[in-house]
C-alpha cells in the first residue's frame, strides 16, 4: 500500500527517514537533509561569510554529499564561502587511484577547484611501500596518522580558514563508544565537539556530524551523486571494527541510539583531577603534539631507521635521543625490528 | 615479586608453571592454589577468602560514607552479587569487636515474577528459598512486590534535600562518639549481668533470651512491612490483589520493546526499593553491582542516552535521592571472582527468571551489550577493567549547565538532573529538528529558525497526521497527560523509554499525579515569572 509522505502529504513517499521513521518523498526529504546540515552549521556558527573553506574529499559517499551539499548551501543561504576540494593521495594502488579519479570528476560537475597531496611528496613514502615494510597488522596506524598530517599541510599551502570533513553521526557514535572501551579519556573528551583544533592548527569542523550514515546513502542514491564505494585492499582497523558492529546492532535494535550515543558523549565531562595530556609542538615538525616528537615524525623515522614498531605502542623514553638522530642500543632495535607478518 | 620472575630463564617455561594444578599459593607459598584471579595468581582457598574480604571492607573504608550505628538496607535479588553481598556483610558483622562492621543492615527483595512470565506458585517457591536465606542470616527482611507500585505516593518522585544536621559531623567523630556510647553500653551490661548472675540466672538463658528478642524484632518488622505497604489482601497470602498483577502485566505489555521495559523496570524497583527505606527509615541502600555488571551497564547507558548521568547511575554512591544514598560495595569484584567465592563457600543463591532470560541476544540494548561485553572480554581481557576505569574519571556535566538556569529540576523517572536544556547545536536539538522537517508544515514557515524545546512530533502527534507547533511561550493547554506535555519532565533517555510505550495512562498514578503537580508548578511559575527576583547565589538548594 503506498503511503503519502508525512511531510508534503500530497506526493507518495518514497523512503522512511533511518533517523525518525517518517515516511517522505523524494523532494521533502532532500529538503529535510539539507535543511537539517543548515541548522548544524548555523547553531554551531562553523562558518563566516568569506572564509575559504577546504572540503576533505576522498571521493566517498560521505564527502561527496558533503561536497554537494555545501555547495547547495553556500548559494541557497548565501555564505559566501570559498570552497576547495582538498584529497589526499595515499598511494594505494586499486583503491585511492581510482577514487581520486571520482574526485576529479566531482571536481568538474561542481566546478570547484581540487588540489592533491600526497604521501609520497610529504613523507617520501606510499602506503604501498609501507605495507611492505610494516605488514598488513598496524598500517592503518601510519595511514590514518600520516592522513590527518597531510590534509592539514594540505589546507596550509591552499591558505584555507577551515578544513570540513564528511565524518558522520555513525563515525562520532563509533569513536566514543571505541574511546570510551579504551579508556581514552582525552580523545573521549574531544571526539564529540563538532568543531576542532582551535589553536596554531587550521579548525576542523564536522558538517555531517548529525546526519545517519544511511541516510548519506539514501541522499547520494535519490541524488544519484558520483561516489566511490570499494574498501580500503588493506585490512580495516580491528578494535574500531567491533565499536562499529556494535553500533550497527544497536542501529538495528533502536534506530535513535546513534543519537542517543553522541547525547552522550557530549554530555560527559571528565573529572577536574585527571591528568590530561598537555597539548605542545613536534620538535622536528612544528605540528602539534603531546609529546616531544609527532606521531607522523616517529612513524616516519622508524621508516627510514628500518624500525617500523617504533611508531606501535608507547616508547616515549626514547624520544629525545631520536630527537638528537642520535642511534639506539642493539637491544632496543632487535625490540623494534620484528615484525610478524 | 619482579625479581623472582626474571631469576628464570625460560619465560615461556615459567607461563606453563603458573597454570599447573599442583602450584603453590602465590601469597602464602604454602597452600595448594585453588583459583586464578588476574593473570597468572594462583591463590588457595584461604588467601582467596581474606583477599575477597578484604577487598569489601576496604571499600567501605576508604569511602567512609556508612557511619556507625545506621541503617544500611542491602538489595537482595538472590542472584550470585547480591548474595556474595550479603555473605559479606554477614561476615563483617561475625568478626570480634574491634574489626566489626558497625551498621545495622535489612535486606529487601523486589519480586518481580508478574511480568516475568511466573505463576503464583513459582513465585512461591522462590520466595520460599529466598526467605530461608534471609531468616538464616539473622536480619529483618522485607519482601515487596512489583504490583505494590500501585501504592506508593507521590512523595517517592520528589527528590529530598539532605539536610544537613543529620550527619554534621565528620566520619571521624561520629565513629569516636560511636565507640564511646558502645563501651557505655558494655558496662551497662556487664553490670546488670553481675546482678543477673547474683540471681542465679546462667549466662547462656541470658543469651537465649536476648535472641528470642531479636527474633520477635524480626517478625515485628516484617509485618510492618506487610502492612504499611498493604491492606489485607483476600487471599491473605499476597499484599496485593489480582487485578495488580493484571495491571501490572498489561502496564508492561503495552511497552513495545525490550529495551523500554528493562528501562521501565528498573525505574519502578528503585522506586519500591527507596520507599522501603524511607518507611523502615534506613539511611543507605547497598546495590550488588559488580564490576563487569558496571562495565556491561555503562556501555548500555551509553547508548541509551543517559550519558550525562552516568557517574551516579554507576558510582560507588548515588545521591540523587537526596535523603537516602545508594551505595555499590561490590563494584571491584569481577563477576569471576564472584562465581568462585560463591561456590568455594557455598553462598547459596537462588536463581530468579527475569524479563531477558531466554532472550536472544538482539532482543534488547542490555542483551546487546551484555553479550558485547562479554565477547570482547574473550578476546582483549582488559575490556571491562579498562571501561570500569574510564567511568571513575567522568563526572557528571550537565550539573553546572542548569545550577545557572533558574530550577535545577530532576527528571520525573530517574530523579537524575535534566540533561535536555543543552545548546542548540546538540544532538539533542538536531533530533527535535529532524523530527519537526520530516513532519507537516506550511511553506511560509519553512526556514526553521528556532525549534522550541517542546517538539511535539512524537509517535502520538503523528499518527494523528498533524503537528501543533506550540511556540516556547505559547499557552500550554491545561488538559494534561498528552505524551508531549509529560515528555518535557522527562530526561533524554527516559523521554526515550516512554515513547516506546503505547499509552501512558496505564502508568501507576504515583507518576501521572506528580506530572500532574509539575505541570501545574511550572504554570503558576510561569504566571508569576516576572516577579521572582534571581536566587542570589547559586548554592541554593536543589528544589
Amino acid at each position: 500500500m503506498p503511503i503519502p509522505c508525512s511531510s508534503c502529504e500530497k506526493k507518495l513517499a518514497v523512503l522512511k527517514r533511518p533517523k525518525t521513521g517518517h515516511s517522505l518523498c523524494k523532494d521533502c526529504f532532500f529538503w529535510a537533509f539539507e535543511e537539517e546540515t543548515h541548522q548544524t552549521i548555523t547553531s554551531a556558527k562553523l562558518f563566516h561569510q568569506g572564509e575559504t573553506v577546504g572540503i576533505g574529499a576522498s571521493g566517498g559517499k560521505d564527502s561527496t554529499v558533503l561536497a554537494h551539499v555545501l555547495k547547495v548551501l553556500n548559494e541557497r543561504y548565501h555564505y559566501g564561502l570559498n570552497l576547495i576540494l582538498l584529497s589526499v593521495d595515499e598511494g594505494i594502488t586499486g583503491y585511492r587511484d581510482d577514487s581520486l579519479e571520482t574526485v576529479k570528476r566531482n571536481q568538474q560537475q561542481y566546478d570547484l577547484p581540487l588540489k592533491i597531496v600526497s604521501y609520497e611528496e610529504l613523507y617520501g613514502w606510499t602506503m604501498d611501500q609501507i605495507v611492505k615494510k610494516v605488514g598488513l597488522k598496524n598500517n592503518c596506524t601510519f595511514c590514518g596518522v600520516f592522513r590527518r598530517q597531510a590534509l592539514d599541510r594540505g589546507a596550509m599551502m591552499l591558505r584555507v580558514d577551515k578544513v570540513c570533513t564528511g565524518h558522520n553521526a555513525d563515525d562520532i557514535a563509533e569513536t566514543v563508544l571505541m574511546n570510551f572501551l579504551r579508556g581514552d579519556i582525552a580523545r573521549l573528551r574531544r571526539c564529540t565537539a563538532i568543531t576542532t583544533g582551535s589553536e596554531g592548527a587550521i579548525p576542523r569542523c564536522k558538517p555531517l556530524k548529525y546526519a545517519y550514515e544511511k541516510e548519506i546513502v539514501l541522499y547520494a542514491y535519490f541524488k544519484k551523486l558520483d561516489y566511490f564505494s570499494t574498501e580500503c585492499v588493506y585490512s580495516p582497523n580491528a578494535y574500531r571494527g567491533y565499536a562499529r558492529a556494535f553500533l550497527k546492532d544497536l542501529e538495528s535494535i533502536r534506530p535513535s541510539a546513534i543519537m542517543a550515543v553522541i547525547h552522550s558523549g557530549e554530555n560527559l565531562s571528565v573529572k577536574e583531577d585527571v591528568k590530561m595530556p598537555v597539548q605542545g609542538t613536534c620538535g622536528r615538525c612544528g605540528y602539534i603534539s603531546s609529546q616531544g616528537l609527532c606521531k607522523a615524525c616517529v612513524l616516519l623515522e622508524g621508516l627510514n631507521r628500518g624500525l617500523p614498531k617504533l611508531g606501535i605502542g608507547k616508547h616515549h623514553k626514547l624520544h629525545s635521543r631520536l630527537l638528537r638522530d642520535q642511534p639506539l642500543t642493539e637491544r632496543e632495535e632487535k625490540k623494534l625490528k620484528s615484525v610478524d607478518f | 615479586m619482579c625479581q623472582v620472575e626474571e631469576d628464570y630463564k625460560d619465560e615461556a617455561l615459567q607461563r606453563t608453571a603458573a597454570l599447573s594444578v599442583g602450584q603453590k599459593c602465590m601469597k602464602c607459598k604454602e597452600g595448594c592454589a585453588v583459583v586464578v584471579i588476574r593473570v597468572g595468581d594462583a591463590f588457595c582457598k584461604s588467601c582467596f577468602r581474606d583477599y575477597f574480604v578484604h577487598k569489601f571492607r576496604a571499600m567501605l573504608g576508604k569511602t567512609r560514607l556508612i557511619f556507625p550505628g545506621e541503617k544500611v538496607l542491602l538489595a537482595l535479588s538472590g542472584g550470585s552479587t547480591s548474595s556474595s553481598m550479603l555473605c559479606q556483610v554477614q561476615e563483617g558483622l561475625s568478626r570480634e569487636a574491634s574489626k566489626k562492621l558497625r551498621f545495622s543492615p535489612g535486606i529487601v527483595h523486589i519480586d518481580e515474577g508478574a511480568v516475568c512470565g511466573r505463576s503464583a506458585e513459582e513465585r512461591q517457591e522462590t520466595l520460599m528459598q529466598l526467605e530461608a536465606i534471609f531468616q538464616a542470616s539473622g536480619f529483618p527482611y522485607h519482601i515487596v512486590y512489583l504490583e505494590e507500585v500501585f501504592k506508593l505516593p507521590n512523595s517517592i518522585l520528589q527528590s529530598v534535600s539532605s539536610s544537613p544536621t543529620s550527619h554534621g559531623q565528620n566520619y571521624k567523630e561520629a565513629v569516636d562518639d560511636f565507640l564511646q556510647k558502645q563501651r557505655e553500653a558494655l558496662i551497662d551490661v556487664e553490670q546488670r549481668l553481675t546482678v543477673e548472675d547474683e540471681r542465679n540466672v546462667t549466662h547462656s538463658e541470658q543469651i537465649e533470651a536476648k535472641f528470642d528478642q531479636l527474633s520477635t524484632s524480626t517478625a515485628v518488622s516484617e509485618e510492618n512491612s506487610a502492612t504499611i505497604l498493604s491492606e489485607t489482601s483476600p487471599s491473605g497470602k499476597w499484599p496485593f490483589t489480582l487485578e495488580q498483577t493484571e495491571a501490572v502485566k498489561e502496564l508492561f505489555s503495552s511497552v513495545k520493546t525490550l529495551t523500554a521495559k528493562e528501562e521501565l523496570l528498573q525505574t519502578l524497583r528503585h522506586h519500591l526499593i527507596l520507599h522501603t527505606a524511607r518507611n523502615k527509615e534506613y539511611s543507605k541502600i547497598m546495590m550488588g553491582d559488580s564490576c563487569t555488571r558496571l562495565a556491561v551497564k555503562l556501555l548500555t547507558n551509553i547508548s541509551l542516552g543517559r550519558g550525562a548521568s552516568l557517574a551516579v547511575d554507576t558510582g560507588f554512591s548515588d545521591n540523587r535521592y537526596g535523603d537516602i544514598m545508594i551505595l555499590r560495595p561490590m563494584r571491584e569484584y569481577s563477576s569471576k571472582e564472584i562465581a568462585f567465592y560463591n561456590k568455594l563457600f557455598e553462598v547459596p543463591t537462588v536463581f530468579t527468571p527475569a524479563l531477558d532470560t531466554k532472550a536472544s541476544d538482539k532482543a534488547s540494548i542490555h542483551r546487546l551489550t551484555e553479550s558485547f561485553v562479554n565477547k570482547l572480554q574473550t578476546d582483549f581481557p582488559s575490556t571491562v577493567s579498562t571501561v570500569y576505569r574510564t567511568s571513575e574519571k567522568l563526572n557528571t556535566a550537565c550539573s553546572d549547565i542548569n545550577s545557572g538556569v533558574e530550577q535545577t529540576d530532576k527528571c520525573l523517572l530517574c530523579l537524575c538532573i535534566m540533561d535536555t536544556k543543552v545548546e542548540e547545536a546538540s544532538a539533542f536539538q538536531a533530533t527535535l529538528i529532524s523530527e519537526k522537517l520530516s513532519c507537516k508544515q506550511s511553506p511560509d514557515q519553512m526556514p526553521v529558525n528556532k525549534v522550541s524545546e517542546q517538539s511535539c512530533c512524537d509517535n502520538q502527534a503523528e499518527e494523528k497526521g498533524k503537528c501543533c507547533s506550540t511556540n516556547s511561550g505559547a499557552c500550554h493547554p491545561p488538559v494534561s497527560n498528552t505524551t508531549t506535555d509529560f515528555l518535557t519532565l522527562l530526561c533524554y533517555s527516559c523521554r526515550l523509554t516512554v515513547k516506546d510505550m503505547v499509552s501512558l495512562s496505564l502508568l501507576p498514578q504515583y507518576v501521572l499525579s506528580e506530572a500532574e503537580r509539575r505541570k501545574r508548578r511550572a504554570q503558576v511559575r510561569e504566571q508569576i515569572q516576572e516577579f521572582l527576583l534571581p536566587p542570589e547565589d547559586e548554592s541554593d538548594e536543589n528544589y
